[in-house]
């Protein structure tokens, strides 16, 4: 029976420990949908193997859906939490830019013509040079905000105006379409394997992010210059450069989260292209938990917080939510997520926990 | 309440959790007089301002002010002006984007329909009275620090008030504007306003001052007559030293470093930097402790900041080892060997979110390299080495640094700083707002290390612990280097006599 107390005890502990990690959020907001999916259809977790027009096999579900179309979400989740946590800022211009990545990449692939029968250049220097072009965009925000002290949103708001006219530019405004099934394979199947692409270069993304993180001291820059701009150059870093470089770290994501859009359509449409998708970002590093205003910072936190955009997405186009609807739909979901996140109520539980302990005691 | 006295402030008390910040004050103010505030570091001066505009409220005491006939209750800012106290800060308060005019007006009640021509009118004529050269219709950020900081006096006294406090008005002012301000100020004493005027520069007390009252450590020292106190009379009432004791003082000096080395290491000549320090040379033997000392404002912290590349260097050269360096950010100066511990622990000094462990290893760190992180076993070893060494007090190396008291987070600063071994180690104020077990420890250990050979410049606000610990001293006023002491000249006194300089009192 005592025994059955201390037991009890623990895990209330364990639960407030829980409820104080930072990564306990997403999670729940995660489990939270994954029961109400549960109750509402349990097919929504129905896999299948089926075999696509080319005749490969290829696994799908709602789940694989997730998978797959929150993997550019997560990739842009990795370099927007560097950017908030060393700038206390964001950048709103990923969705236009990725839209001029894009636009590179099909220009290199196409040529002069814009419908050619076979690829003009191999996809990797099409790749390579549109990494290029966007980590210089990234740059160019982080010189304005790192060496200007423009406020991020104001900075990047520039190259949010102007992205999308500058893809279309690059491409003389023609739709250019690609005809190759090697290029259809970033945004589709690896000819075998059944499980979407653009997952596998999602965990890529993750691992060089994680490799990165522990082989430099990119991490401890960020926060120090995102918690401390003035001890940090006391401690002789130069903050102005560290923000640069998370922009131009964003950059790098950017152009890859660009070729698997692209890639998806084999075309591109320079105003739909990854439309919206930097408020999406900016909430999978607030879903994560990570102060808006910077600092310390979670990558884990914030690469599940995109997948659990995706999941909400997903679900409500499963409800068959009307797709001009969805965006209010998620909103109420959004607001109920954050509410519930905020350290108001995160603290309140913590408390709740520590009462139902104390009261346990006093009976004991 | 005195006949002339439009202000009486009475047993004022305050406190602070840990600190009694203001104990049994008093404070007169008269009509048509300019009142100067002074007191170091700590002696209540800001507290018994911020208690008289609202911004505290006070624990015990009185309020008076002129045709009142009971205390004032003062809680709120606003109280504070509504019954004529007003403040300008030595932070333009005022917005920079809005017109002269609109500044002025900005807040008060004008009624919902202004016309703005009168208005602007009415501004010009204020100026214009005030011989403050501005136009009304001009944008406040076109104009320089000085004006900006007279079109705040200029809104105080539009709005009727009879207290001015003027909060180190003269610290970002250069000579020329300073002496508008002071015929401004003698205007509006004419009129019988009663200003308060706070400042570090002592020539500016004397210059337009009538009153001095000294504060020290919350406590009351003395209202004096400007022409009954002489200008060391002033330092030894500030620094809390009467002469008679200081001949003791100069006894109990009880580690007197010994000058074996003549090895210059480090050498500044003409130095200058852009936070306004007049041109300065600076030299440190090796395994020898000197120090800047004056009083609070008098550059000794700019002076240490330009040899670190902390402000940026305007002028002048500095040299290690006979070669010349080029220091244009502290990276450079780390690089060379130098460690700087800030005076100002918040700002500059801690990254408050990170752990311990990681505000331990951070500059170590940064020399290393971008590349080249600590693994995480080598980063605990150096944190619970300097942990056991210096005696830190916290839960783990893993807690943040902001939640260790400031005693404690100056330890850490001190263990990163030592950890990277450095050949020359600077202190500005370490010993500020500690206990003092912990004040002793670091003296201490100051000490140690120079007697190893390091190089150490230490600053401190108590000249005790600087004649401790310090075997050359040198003595700045007004931002400029007035003096050099070592050996003999080592005493309270003759630090005291070359801080207040060119007594012409």
């Amino acid at each position: 029976m005592h025994k059955n107390e201390t037991k009890k005890g623990n895990l209330l502990d364990f639960m407030k420990g829980i409820f104080r990690m930072q990564i306990f959020i997403p999670i729940a907001a995660l489990l939270l949908l994954a029961i109400f999916n549960l109750i509402n259809d349990p097919s929504f977790y129905k896999i299948t193997l089926g075999y696509n027009s080319v005749g490969n096999p290829v696994l799908s579900g709602y789940l694989m859906t997730i998978l797959d179309y929150g993997s550019e979400l997560a990739i842009l989740a990795i370099g927007m939490t560097i950017v908030t946590a060393a700038t206390g800022g964001q950048d709103i211009s990923v969705g236009a830019a990725i839209a001029i990545s894009g636009s590179v990449i099909l220009r290199i692939l196409c040529g002069t013509s814009s419908r050619p029968d076979s690829l003009q250049a191999p996809i990797i220097v099409a790749f390579l040079v549109s990494c290029l072009v966007a980590m210089i965009f990234g740059a160019f925000n982080g010189v304005l905000v790192a060496h200007f002290k423009i406020q991020p949103m104001i900075a990047t708001l520039i190259l949010f105006t102007a992205g999308r006219s500058i893809a279309a530019w690059i491409n003389n405004n023609e739709l250019p379409i690609v005809n190759d099934t090697t290029f259809s394979i970033f945004g589709g199947f690896i000819p075998g394997i059944p499980i979407p692409t653009p997952f596998f270069i999602a965990l890529g993304c993750m691992a060089i992010a994680a490799i990165v993180l522990k082989f430099t001291n990119l991490g401890l820059y960020t926060k120090a210059v995102g918690i401390n701009e003035r001890s940090s150059r006391m401690n002789g870093l130069n903050p102005s450069f560290v923000k640069f470089l998370t922009f131009v770290i964003l950059g790098l994501c950017v152009a890859v989260a660009a070729l698997i859009k692209v890639s998806r359509l084999s075309s591109i449409n320079y105003s739909v292209i990854a439309k919206d998708i930097e408020m999406d970002a900016i909430l999978a590093v607030a879903l994560g938990a990570n102060a808006l205003s910077g600092g310390k910072f979670n990558l884990a936190a914030s690469i599940l917080g995109a997948y659990v955009i995706q999941f909400l997405t997903t679900t409500l186009y499963k409800m068959n939510v009307q797709s001009d609807a969805l965006s209010a739909y998620k909103a109420v979901v959004v607001i109920l997520l954050v509410v519930i996140s905020s350290p108001v109520v995160r603290e309140k539980a913590v408390a709740l926990f520590k009462q139902k302990k104390k009261l346990e005691k006093e009976v004991v | 309440m005195k006949d002339n006295s439009i202000l009486e402030m009475k047993n004022i008390n305050k406190r602070f959790p840990g600190v009694k910040a203001l104990q049994d004050v008093n404070f007169t103010l008269c009509k048509g007089e300019i009142h100067a505030l002074m007191g170091e570091n700590g002696a209540g001066k800001s507290t018994l301002i911020k208690v008289l505009t609202g911004v505290y409220e006070k624990d015990e005491g009185q309020i008076y002010l002129e045709g009142i006939d009971k205390p004032v209750s003062i809680k709120i800012p606003q109280d504070a002006q509504k019954l004529g106290i007003s403040t300008v800060y030595q932070e333009i308060t005022l917005c920079p984007n809005l017109t002269v005019a609109e500044n002025i007006w900005i807040g008060r009640e004008v009624g919902a329909i202004r016309n703005w021509k009168k208005m602007n009118e009415k501004v010009d004529e204020i100026l214009k009275t005030l011989d403050i050269p501005a136009k009304s219709t001009q944008q406040l950020s076109s104009c320089s620090i000085a004006i900006q900081q007279m079109v705040a006096i200029a809104r105080a006294v539009d709005m009727d008030c009879k207290v001015l406090i003027l909060d180190e008005p003269t610290s970002s002012l250069d000579d020329q504007e300073v002496k508008k301000l002071f015929q401004l100020m003698n205007d509006l004493k004419k009129r019988g306003v009663g200003i308060v005027f706070v400042t570090h520069f002592l020539d500016q007390v004397y210059e337009v001052c009538d009153k001095i009252t000294v504060l020290r450590d919350g406590k009351l020292v003395g209202e004096y007559e400007i022409k009954d106190l002489s200008r060391m009379d002033l330092v030894s009432k500030m620094l809390g030293k009467e002469f008679q004791d200081i001949t003791n003082i100069g006894e109990t000096k009880t580690v007197y470093h010994e000058k074996d080395s003549t090895l210059r290491v480090f050498e500044a000549n003409k130095l200058e930097s852009n936070s306004g320090i007049k041109p300065f040379d600076f030299y440190i033997n090796k395994g020898e402790i000197n120090g800047f000392t004056g009083l609070l404002g008098s550059g000794r912290s700019e002076s240490v900041r330009a040899i670190f590349g902390a402000d940026k260097i305007t002028g002048g050269s500095i040299l290690k080892n006979g070669s010349k360096i080029k220091i244009s950010n502290p990276i450079d100066a780390m690089k060379n060997g130098i460690a700087y511990i800030p005076e100002d622990r918040k700002v500059d000094g801690i990254i408050g979110d990170l752990s311990v462990r990681e505000n331990i290893i951070l500059a170590l760190q940064v020399l290393n390299g971008f590349f080249r992180p600590f693994s995480k076993a080598k980063a605990n070893q150096f944190a619970s080495e300097y942990i056991k060494l210096l005696e830190i007090k916290t839960a783990s190396a893993d807690t943040p640094i902001k939640s260790l008291s400031g005693g404690n987070q100056q330890k850490v600063i001190l263990a990163r700083w030592l950890l990277t071994h450095p050949e020359y180690l600077i202190l500005d104020e370490p010993t500020r707002g500690i206990d003092i077990g912990t004040k002793v420890e670091i003296q201490k250990l100051v000490l140690k290390l120079a007697s190893e050979g390091m190089c150490v410049t230490f600053i401190s606000s108590e000249t005790d612990e600087m004649l401790r610990t310090c075997s050359r001293l040198i003595v700045m006023r007004d931002r400029k280097v007035v003096g050099e002491l070592s050996g003999d000249e080592l005493s309270a006194n003759m630090i005291m006599s070359t801080i207040a300089g060119g007594d012409k009192n």
